[in-house]
């Protein structure tokens, strides 16, 4: 399916061991992970706790530390590690001939129907 | 009756209360009573004790030099007058008289009560030998007992302890630490034999051996013996003799029961009472280590507590009885970690799990019976200890966590990379906390809430860690959680991913030259493949002060703010400290922060308490523009963000002060010249007061001067935070050029010392004052040596990063990858 996958570029932009940042107008910021041992991540950039930006943490094999509390995040999964509760949606990724791809409708926040906006603005 | 005019009237209106005994139990008691109805009676305690109500079981900590008596007294004369308790000390209750319900005193005091509450504890069992009158044979209940032991110990020579159990051996550690040469005699083959089994008593007596004790078990006491009319050893049924200038018999306690079998009282081995803590008389009550309930004697605090909370209910009409307590123990014997509940005896239907590391001096066991812990012993890692108490005391069903039980609750709830934290804030809300005083977590949390911002406020709050103190470290970690700190507590490895202690991983760098992360890793057999957010900083930090110039900071194994030079907010954007040398700026610098403030839309400008200013709000993209544009008014980075060089504070001194002795804002600008970039095991302070009025609080900074008349006084290891010190002096020197080098010459010895994460306050304190004296000053060489190699690391540690990411350095990891549109856009578009 042609346009199912986004390119968003080579996977040498990120140095092995960190993430790096992608914000999407009217969506949640996503973090792109690369691994020391060279697997890549992408996770909506919020922790599940108080919403620390996980691209900022500590990378150490599939799990990232979050830089404000210190939970302990599976890159894979998404899911808080140890006694921590909580998961951070993880968006599909590719890598195919040295490029990142994400797939689309994950990335794209679900268009929300006219008349429901209108209603909400009549209530607020 | 007449209405009462004065205090004494007062007391007439009221029931009349007498409590025999002013020890743990006796205050406890007419503490809860006056919690609930602090009007209904008017309270006399006799003591025979002459001194207010302290703390027993911190006798221990007094005798080992830990503590001083002050320290660990409960209640004050003060809290006794403003209850309007009248207190008896010194005088024992030597008769009861039920019938005209009064009590008679040695001194001949006669005091009628309507209620009696018999608190008179323990007395120490002495072993029927001969020779035990001798002078110089003492035992180990109050504080006579230490002070003559302290007499002892201040002579030297030998102290023979009998009995190996926990009195006597916390006795033979304090006299040991005290300098005299120690043996342990314990009738038993293992020590603590009633807490430990024999793997654990086993490891916890080679311990004492390898700290120069001798410990005979299996060994018991024919005689004492005399030399020149005090007593000079101690003989064994075996014929052995053992010299001594002390002997300390802790072979037991028995309830002090004398009084009230005297009275006519229900007596069998304690004052038998109910479950409200009633006697055999109605109008007589008691509570503590003298009584019986359901047949069971107590000698820990820990049930007392429950057996005073259950008198006090049953007084003011809340009906809430005493079901007896199960108990558990610690032994306060700094660096031993030991601890036990339950019944570990083992019998047909239990089942053992057991885990030994021989490495580490491990041993854990755990055991269980119908899928119910019940019994634990620890040693060597005691952390879990209280987990497990809890689910043996609520009798949890542990069939779906059995295999990873025996790893501790961090494994057994499913994860291994938990930090100690989360360990606590795992803690169910009535997970008890506080052995001593029945403390839960949720009790511990809602008094921090209620503003018990630190351990001393908790202490005297809800009483958590006020008693022997060894969940002080729990409590801190729930001080820290409910606070929102991140808790910097080493455990005694490094980390989880290794065995190697921080000593031993700073030895082993420098003996093996070792040069990278994943060489150190792969050197010192690291059990995770790439370490964790613990180790990786410690590491980096290691590399950089062993090999300066030659290491390449890993910046990957940078926490957040120093990776990114500045400090994350909640939000997740950034703040940004400029320094300001000494606390100087200009009008120029002034301008140039507010042009940034508004360029930037920092959404707050604040004065730090660091003698700066903080632009909050900046997002990470903005950064290095920002840096650009201070770097242009000739700012660099505060590194207020670091385990780094913060401020050097300073007062105005003698350029202006009326006060001022010397130029204190001159010398602290210097000192920060000197010392900014500089990178170090925690953050460091500095702050120069022009003279001892201190404007600059100099007294509680890693590193202070304080100006005088004839020069500088130097002083070390002060911080404020929770837990506030003040610095030590270190040594006064006469010009500034001295002070400059001190304090460069200090700053390399922690650079190279301390552990990481470890501030000045808690190392000076881990090390000793003597000791960092020593490295210091004992050699005049010493201070030119250790300046010269601080002098070398900031030759390649002073470069601001600010300006190397203005510059361009390191863009990915400020900039975006792309940016995305939402798809809808996109097909419009
Ligand atoms: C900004 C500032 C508060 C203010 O608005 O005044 C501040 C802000 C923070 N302090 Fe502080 N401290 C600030 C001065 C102080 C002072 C006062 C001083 O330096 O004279 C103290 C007491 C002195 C001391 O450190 O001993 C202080 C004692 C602490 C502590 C307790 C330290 C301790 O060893 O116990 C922490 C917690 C820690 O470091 O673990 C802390 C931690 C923090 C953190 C880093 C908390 C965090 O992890 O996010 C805050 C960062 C906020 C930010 O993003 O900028 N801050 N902090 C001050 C910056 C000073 C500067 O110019 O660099
Ligand atoms: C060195 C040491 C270390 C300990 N360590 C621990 C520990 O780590 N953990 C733990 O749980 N427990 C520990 N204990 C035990 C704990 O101290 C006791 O369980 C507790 O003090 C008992 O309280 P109590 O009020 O019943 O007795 P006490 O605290 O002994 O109080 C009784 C008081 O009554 C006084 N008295 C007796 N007769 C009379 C009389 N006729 N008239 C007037 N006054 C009288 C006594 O002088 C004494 O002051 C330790 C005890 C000692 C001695
Ligand atoms: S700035 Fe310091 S005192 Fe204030 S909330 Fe943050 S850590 Fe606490
Ligand atoms: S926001 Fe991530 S740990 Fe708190």
């Amino acid at each position: 399916m042609i346009g199912k996958w986004l390119d968003i570029g080579p996977v040498t932009q990120i140095e092995p061991g960190t993430a790096r940042t992608l914000p999407v107008a009217g969506g949640e910021e996503i973090a792109v992970f690369r691994t020391m041992t060279g697997d890549c991540y992408a996770l909506v950039n919020k922790c599940p706790h108080k919403e620390g930006p996980l691209s900022q943490g500590i990378v150490h094999g599939n799990v990232v530390t979050c830089p404000l509390h210190n939970w302990n995040i599976s890159l894979k999964t998404g899911e808080a590690l140890g006694d921590d509760h909580g998961c951070v949606p993880t968006v599909p990724l590719k890598v195919d001939a040295g490029r990142i791809f994400l797939l689309r409708e994950a990335v794209v926040p679900p268009v929300r129907p006219a008349v429901a906006d209108a209603a909400t603005d009549k209530a607020a | 009756m007449n209405a009462p005019a004065s205090f004494d009237g007062a007391r007439g209106t009221r029931e009349r209360l007498v409590v025999i005994g002013n020890g743990m139990a006796g205050c406890r008691a007419v503490e809860e009573i006056l919690a609930r109805d602090a009007g209904r009676f008017a309270i006399t305690i006799f003591g025979a004790e002459p001194r207010v109500n302290y703390n027993r079981i911190m006798l221990s900590p007094v005798l080992a030099g830990e503590k001083t008596f002050d320290e660990i007294v409960i209640n004050t004369q003060d809290w006794y007058d403003a209850n309007g308790i009248t207190l008896i000390s010194g005088d024992p209750v030597t008769h009861i008289d039920r019938e005209n319900a009064m009590v008679v005193s040695a001194s001949g005091r006669v005091e009628p009560y309507d209620r009696l509450l018999i608190a008179t504890g323990s007395d120490p069992f002495i072993i029927p030998v001969p020779g035990k009158d001798l002078p110089g044979v003492v035992t180990f209940r109050d504080l006579d007992d230490v002070d003559k032991m302290l007499a002892a110990a201040e002579q030297g020579g030998d102290a023979v302890v009998i009995g190996g159990g926990l009195l006597g051996l916390e006795a033979a550690h304090g006299l040991s630490l005290r300098g005299m040469k120690v043996t342990v005699v314990h009738l038993m083959p293992t020590l603590m034999e009633r807490q430990l089994d024999e793997a654990a008593g086993y490891l916890l007596k080679a311990e004492l051996e390898r700290r120069g004790q001798t410990i005979l078990t299996g060994a018991d006491t024919e005689c004492l013996l005399e030399r020149d009319g005090h007593v000079g050893g101690v003989r064994l049924k075996d014929g052995r003799e053992i010299p001594a200038n002390i002997v300390v018999m802790a072979v037991g306690i028995r309830p002090a029961v004398g009084l009230a079998k005297a009275a006519g009282l229900e007596v069998e081995r304690g004052v038998v009472v109910d479950d409200h803590m009633v006697t055999s008389d109605p109008a007589v009550m008691a509570v503590g280590e003298c009584v019986q309930h359901r047949g069971a004697c107590y000698g820990l605090v820990a049930p007392l507590w429950d057996m005073c909370r259950s008198l006090a209910d049953g007084l003011t009409g809340t009906p809430n009885g005493y079901e007896g307590s199960v108990t558990s123990t610690k032994l306060k014997v700094s660096g031993i970690d030991l601890f036990s509940a339950g019944d570990f005896s083992g019998s047909d239907g239990s089942e053992d799990i057991v885990m030994r590391d021989a490495a580490r001096g491990l041993y854990k066991r755990v055991v269980v019976q119908d899928n119910k812990v019940i019994g634990a012993v620890l040693y060597g890692d005691t952390a879990d200890g209280n987990w497990y108490f809890d689910l043996l005391k609520k009798g949890e069903d542990i069939s779906d966590i059995r295999e990873a039980l025996i790893f501790g609750q961090a494994f057994a709830s499913g994860g291994a990379l938990a930090d100690p934290n989360a360990a606590v804030a795992a803690l169910s809300d009535d997970a008890e906390i506080c052995g001593c005083n029945g403390v839960s977590k949720g009790q511990v949390v809602a008094c921090i809430d209620g503003g018990a911002h630190s351990l001393d406020a908790v202490r005297s709050t809800c009483k958590a860690s006020a008693s022997c103190g060894s969940c002080t470290g729990l409590v801190e970690s729930l001080l820290a959680l409910t606070l929102g700190g991140a808790v910097e507590s080493g455990p005694k490895t490094l980390c989880k991913c290794t065995s190697f202690t921080h000593d031993d991983v700073r030895r082993l760098i420098l003996e093996k030259a070792l040069k990278s992360i994943p060489e150190t890793m792969q050197e010192l057999h690291w059990t995770t493949p790439e370490g964790c957010a613990s180790c990786r900083p410690a590491l980096n930090y290691y590399l950089l002060c062993a090999w300066p110039g030659e290491y390449e900071d890993d910046q990957k194994s940078r926490f957040v703010n120093e990776r990114l030079h500045a400090n994350i907010q909640k939000d997740g954007t950034y703040s940004v400290v400029p320094r300001m040398w000494g606390g100087l700026t200009t009008p120029n610098e002034l301008r140039a922060i507010a042009d940034a403030a508004e360029k930037y839309g920092a959404r707050t400008v604040k004065v730090t308490g660091g003698q700066r200013i903080d632009l909050f709000g900046i997002h990470k993209e903005d950064l290095p523009a920002i840096w650009a544009d201070l770097n242009a008014a000739g700012m660099v980075s505060g590194h207020a963000y670091g385990k780094a060089l913060r401020t050097v504070k300073t007062c105005v001194g003698s350029e202006w002060c009326r006060f001022g002795t010397q130029d204190s804002t001159g010398l602290g600008v210097r000192i920060e010249r000197m010392t900014w970039g500089s990178w170090m095991p925690h953050k460091f302070k500095i702050a120069v007061s022009g003279c001892p009025r201190n404007c600059a609080e100099a007294t509680i900074k890693d590193f202070g001067v304080v100006c005088v008349d004839s020069g500088y006084e130097l002083h070390i290891g002060g911080n404020g935070g929770i837990h506030v010190r003040a610095t030590d002096l270190l040594c006064k020197v006469e010009t500034e050029e001295q002070a400059l080098e001190m304090c460069a010459a200090f700053i390399q010895l922690y650079r190279e010392d301390a552990h990481y994460l470890e501030r000045t306050a808690p190392w000076v304190e881990r090390k000793g004052l003597e000791w960092i004296k020593a490295q210091l000053l004992d050699n005049p060489e010493a201070v030119r040596k250790f300046a010269a190699r601080f002098r070398l690391s900031q030759k390649y540690s002073q470069v601001d990063p600010w300006a190397e990411r203005a510059g361009g350095e390191r863009a990915d990891l400020h900039q975006h990858i792309a940016e995305v549109r939402p798809l809808h856009v996109e097909t419009i578009a």
